[in-house]
């Protein structure tokens, strides 16, 4: 491994880039379905009817369950077994999404529950429908106290993110792959590099969230770590 | 008759906590609910407005069944304040928001007439100046004004209060009750839980002492105070004396 390696590797640096950028668009996309289905999820089993509430700890249990690269390759060959031929990006939002949603609808239930009874209490007595009330009063304080536990599950799906190459999406670990078979030394530079980009971004992530949490941050209403 | 309760009955699994309390209220007055705790008080008002649904019984609003089926709870919840021991103020909302949440989401106001009128309604209650203020930055005191307000804003026929003063230190206790015998004396109808019996004696128009689920006795205060006619009510007053001193 010598700097020559290094320097071709750095060379390829906007591939790597490029790569990654597609491993950002896969985060955006698995992130924003198992945000809105978390959310769904989470309020139908705490306020939900009995039989909905059900069928969402069920669907928790079982997204949970599944290792996320078997997940994958069901979610890629599955379809196809009927003749539905999805894209991998496709199959790879779907598959990390649908897991991500189960452990959103884990944080965002648990801070649903942590909202004091007597804030729906105050709502309903007002004339808030139940909607209302978990829509104007118990989200947008269980989403509050939801940041930090987010931000766990955020850094985790950002990793997540790589193992759309086993479904053939060619994001940066398989554009790393790709500059190391063409010449073997430059394996290693590259998988660092790789390594490297993920601290930067965990790093970034991190931190806006922590912004975020600031912004939002209303006296008595502390997100609890 | 503004609010008619029929023979309430609520049962919590082999607990019968509401055995058959029947009352009325008219338009204007204000009657004061006393007894120990554990008798059935919180639930007798949440039944009224059904954030607790009682078992048996009927209540009216004016000519409007709240017990029926078929009625709109919402619309009729929007008539009926609520103010809570604990106060119960939205967190995550400043006193503003808080006052203007169900006048805009309930009542349909807009955003410009819902700021008018909880400035008016908060500036009743002497808070105006805290309008920016989250509820952890209010005291006791402020906190359950600010609550009042809030269920003033609805401008409701009937507003009930659970143990309004309970949970405050005692030095935060006055300014809460300033409001409410303003409240009382500017003609609001009032049902209120309470064992401040200076407030009790000085505005209610009828006591209703209520022991183990049912109305043991009910009278104007000074009757009641004066010549209490059953035993369990003169053994409650004689207790209530003791653990709050007399006149306040
Ligand atoms: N949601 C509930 N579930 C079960 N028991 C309850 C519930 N609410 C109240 N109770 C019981 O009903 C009884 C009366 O309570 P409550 O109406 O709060 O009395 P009070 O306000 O007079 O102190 C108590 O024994 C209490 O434990
Ligand atoms: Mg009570």
């Amino acid at each position: 491994m010598s700097l020559e390696h290094w320097l071709k590797v750095w060379a390829s640096l906007p591939v790597l880039l490029q790569g990654l950028s597609v491993n950002l668009a896969l985060l955006g996309g698995l992130l924003s379905l198992g945000f809105f289905l978390g959310l769904v999820f989470a309020v139908l089993e705490v306020y939900g009817p009995k039989p909905l509430r059900l069928c969402a700890a069920l669907y928790s249990w079982v997204f949970r369950s599944i290792p996320e690269i078997l997940l994958l390759l069901l979610m890629w060959f599955g379809p196809a077994q009927f003749g539905v031929r999805i894209a991998p990006f496709t199959a790879a939002v779907l598959a990390l999404g649908l897991r991500s949603s189960a452990y959103q609808a884990q944080i965002f239930r648990g801070a649903l529950q942590a909202v004091p009874a007597g804030q729906m209490l105050a709502a309903r007595a007002l004339g808030l429908s139940k909607f209302q009330a978990v829509r104007h009063v118990l989200l947008p304080q269980a989403l509050r106290l939801s940041l930090a536990g987010w931000g766990n599950e955020f850094a985790v799906v950002l990793k997540d993110t790589t193992l759309a190459y086993a479904v053939g999406v060619v994001e940066v670990m398989r554009q790393a792959r790709y500059l190391g078979s063409r010449e073997m030394p430059l394996t290693l530079p590259a998988y660092i590099t790789v390594a490297l980009l993920f601290l930067v971004l965990t790093y970034a992530g991190l931190f806006a969230l922590g912004a975020l949490e600031k912004r939002l941050r209303i006296p008595g209403l502390e997100a609890r770590r | 008759m503004l609010l008619r309760v029929e023979d309430l009955h609520k049962r919590y699994g082999k607990e019968e906590v509401l055995r058959g309390v029947s009352f009325s209220l008219e338009k204007g007055e204000t009657k004061v609910i006393i007894g120990p705790s554990g008798t059935g008080k919180s639930t007798l008002l949440r039944c009224i407005n059904r954030l607790t649904e009682p078992d048996r019984g009927r209540v009216f609003l004016e000519d409007v069944e709240i017990t029926s089926p078929r009625v709109n709870i919402n619309k009729i919840r929007a008539q009926i304040g609520f103010v809570f021991q604990d106060f119960n103020l939205f967190t995550h909302l400043t006193a503003l928001d808080n006052v203007r949440l169900g006048l805009m989401r309930v009542k349909g106001l807009s955003k410009k007439e819902a700021t008018e009128r909880a400035m008016r309604e908060l500036a009743r209650v002497g808070l105006a100046d805290k309008a920016k203020a989250y509820p952890a930055e209010l005291s006791g005191g402020q906190q359950q004004r600010v609550s009042i307000a809030r269920a003033l804003a609805m401008d409701p026929k009937l507003i009930l209060f659970d143990e309004p003063t309970s949970a405050l230190d005692p030095e935060l206790i006055g300014e809460v009750l300033s409001v409410m015998v303003e409240l009382a004396q500017s003609g609001m109808t009032m049902l209120v839980v309470t064992h401040e019996m200076g407030f009790a004696r000085s505005v209610a128009d009828e006591i209703i002492f209520m022991e183990k689920g049912v109305i043991v006795e009910q009278g104007p205060p000074e009757q009641l105070f004066k010549s209490p006619k059953h035993p369990r009510t003169v053994e409650f007053l004689r207790r209530i004396t003791e653990l709050y001193g007399g006149e306040k």
